[in-house]
């Protein structure tokens, strides 16, 4: 049974639709990238995921279960946890406190805090920051800090929205890296991405989105040697 | 063809120029207008000063408690407008529902006076205490309940619709609250007199302990002294002063100390100066109102600086997606900020209508207003803002009544607000816009 199940999905903002009656799944332990160029929904199927957005039609199977309809806490509760694109860290909570929203549906003070030390481990910088206001971070810390946030809810499946938008090439290669630790201690991760390169180069299968349906799908390897693929996102021939 | 299309597109530009540059002068001459009224102010109040500076005192203690009851309104202004970018206008009239909670369970029940119904021996100073405290607390949480039920069926369902439709609603709630009172069966649309739940006394000097006034001072140098300490720790880089400095008993102790000690002093002590006897008074509800508002405060700062609570308010305010996607249930959130905001406004009407001894369904507009007005001066959806444009509002408006012209205080009060925005468009303590990207 797939960890993450979408079935279908339509989702629309008023009369225009976003998502055209997409189908993936995610397995347990993977890492699964959706690629595409701005605007084809891959932030739509985030949110929609998330409990952000409402689908007109579809289904959303998490862990066997439905959770199509849940709010959003609820979907946090059950620990499938979404890194939002362009970080959206609260800049006028110190770095503590953003951490502290991001464990905010947990209440096992001990556990809380057992994150708090991974985090730290995977983060050292941060800690250092703890007291400072999370606007005064740099766009690279700023990234950390929202990946780090994320993780105190303890996912089990972790959503990611463009983390690499907006990075300097050597913070891109850092956060992968983070990505692929966090995977390999056993989290699963959905990855949307505009740099179709690297997050093919880190992820075992992917999809590709275009206008709204999902057009190809195999493993990354396949994907990234597939020409419709390479001309489109790879940067031609 | 008189004017080739280059001409005409030069004379547009030749014109936007012109019309620029009027809106300059335009600008500048309101500016100058407002700096000698400003000037022609300050003049007035020098003059009494330099007449009497005892007079100027005391109206300024008098302005004291005015403004300590609009900081407890603008609170909830700028807390409501900080998380739903919503002035909301009918919150005067949760201000005024507090005042008329209080009025109906004191004059209909008496129940100010609770505790000598089963104590029969109680001092009497103890039952007021009790009753009192009893009283505010029942008002500030009818009028929470009430704030919170207008954010459920009128604000809630326009979340996600323009802004000015909550805006207009919240004019028609006002509306309604203001109306429904003044229905006969419900309040009346008369003045209605107000029984204190507790005896005016006024003190003068000689008529406060010494004891009280070394109390205060010394509290005030005590937390004074921590602050200080933790200040220079913090610059060493000693983390926990960092932390320690926030806490709210060291506000409290500030504050409360602060206030206190001056008030106490100016009363209760014979000052004497080129001639003049500076017999200045406070009363018992002055202090009553600073106690209880300082006190508040300290504890609504710490339930959004330390709570769980208050930090998923202040996560909420600023970006209520991301706040949904920590699992925050924003409008459980969204209610709890109304209830907050509502209890003050609340404990507000209680104070108001104690010290001026009557309750009316109106009485929230002109309040309200203020508080309003106070709130955008400091900075809306600024907490410390709230507090010290009250402080400004409250002064402005006693020595304007004093001194100006007492018919006039409420315009003088009012045009503070330009004045200010003139000089700092976002408030005292406001942010500047644009951070949020």
């Amino acid at each position: 049974m797939s960890i993450l199940e979408i079935k279908d999905l339509y989702v629309s903002y008023g009369a225009i639709r976003a998502l055209h009656g997409i189908s993936f799944h995610v397995e347990e332990g993977e890492i699964v990238t959706l690629i595409g160029a701005n605007g084809a929904g891959k932030s739509t199927t985030l949110r929609t995921i998330s409990g952000l957005l409402r689908p007109d039609r579809g289904e959303i199977l998490y862990d066997g279960e439905e959770i199509t309809r849940l709010g959003g806490d609820a979907i946090v509760r059950r620990r499938l946890i979404q890194v939002p694109e362009g970080r959206r860290i609260f800049a006028p909570l110190t770095v503590l406190e953003n951490l502290e929203m991001g464990a905010f549906t947990r209440d096992d003070k001990r556990e809380v805090q057992a994150s708090m030390e991974w985090v730290f481990e995977l983060f050292p910088r941060l800690k250092e920051r703890l007291e400072q206001a999370g606007g005064t971070l740099s766009g690279g810390e700023q990234q950390m800090l929202a990946v780090a946030r994320a993780l105190m809810a303890k996912p089990r499946v972790l959503l990611m929205d463009e983390p690499s938008m907006g990075l300097a090439p050597i913070l891109v290669e850092e956060i992968f890296e983070v990505i692929e630790e966090i995977n390999e201690q056993g989290v699963t991760i959905l990855l949307v991405e505009q740099n179709a390169q690297m997050a093919l180069s880190v992820a075992h299968r992917g999809y590709v989105l275009e206008t709204g349906s999902i057009q190809l799908e195999g493993l990354s390897a396949e994907l990234a040697r597939n020409p419709q693929v390479r001309e489109a996102y790879l940067g031609g021939g | 063809m008189g004017k080739s299309a280059r001409e005409l597109a030069r004379a547009a530009r030749v014109d936007i120029a012109l019309d620029r540059r009027d809106g300059v002068v335009l600008n500048r001459l309101a500016q100058g207008l407002f700096a000698l009224l400003g000037l022609g102010v300050m003049y007035v109040l020098a003059q009494a000063f330099a007449e009497s500076p005892a007079i100027f005192v005391q109206q300024m203690l008098n302005g004291l408690q005015l403004g300590f009851i609009y900081a407890l309104i603008a609170l909830g202004y700028t807390m409501i407008y900080g998380i739903v970018k919503l002035i909301n206008f009918a919150h005067g009239d949760v201000f005024m529902v507090g005042a008329f909670t209080s009025f109906y369970v004191i004059s209909g029940l008496d129940l100010h006076r609770w505790p000598a119904w089963l104590w029969a021996g109680l001092p009497e100073g103890v039952v007021i205490l009790i009753g009192t405290i009893t009283v505010i607390l029942l008002s500030m949480v009818v009028s929470a309940f009430l704030a919170m039920a207008m954010e459920r069926f009128a604000y809630r369902p326009l979340r996600n619709k323009p802004r000015i439709a909550a805006l207009i609603t919240a004019i028609g709630v006002s509306f309604f609250l203001e109306y429904f009172g003044a229905l006969p069966f419900v309040y009346s649309n008369n003045y209605i007199t107000y029984t204190r739940p507790f005896e005016v006394t006024v003190y003068t000097a000689g008529s406060i302990s010494p004891w009280a006034i070394g109390g205060a001072w010394g509290l005030f140098l005590l937390s004074l002294a921590g602050y200080l300490l933790l200040k220079w720790r913090s610059r060493q880089g000693d983390l926990r002063a960092q932390s320690w400095i926030r806490h709210p008993l060291l506000q409290l102790g500030l504050l409360l100390g602060g206030f206190f000690s001056v008030v106490l002093t100016l009363a209760g002590v014979q000052i004497e100066t080129g001639g003049e006897i500076w017999d200045l008074s406070a009363s018992n509800v002055t202090l009553v109102i600073m106690g209880s508002s300082i006190i508040l405060q300290v504890i609504l700062q710490y339930v959004v600086n330390r709570t769980k609570l208050g930090k998923a308010m202040r996560a909420a305010a600023y970006d209520k997606d991301a706040a949904r996607l920590m699992g925050i249930n924003v409008d459980r959130v969204i209610a709890a900020t109304f209830a907050l905001g509502g209890g003050l406004a609340g404990a507000g009407g209680v104070l108001y209508a104690t010290a001026f001894k009557q309750v009316h369904h109106l009485m929230g507009i002109i309040p309200g207003l203020k508080a309003f007005v106070a709130a955008v001066v400091g900075g809306i959806g600024s907490i410390p803002g709230a507090l010290v444009g009250s402080l400004i509002m409250g002064q402005t408006e006693v020595l304007a009544a004093g001194f100006i012209s007492t018919p006039m205080r409420d315009a003088i009060a009012f045009s503070l607000l330009i004045v200010v925005l003139l000089v700092w468009p976002q408030g005292i303590f406001g942010e500047p816009p644009g951070e949020k990207v």
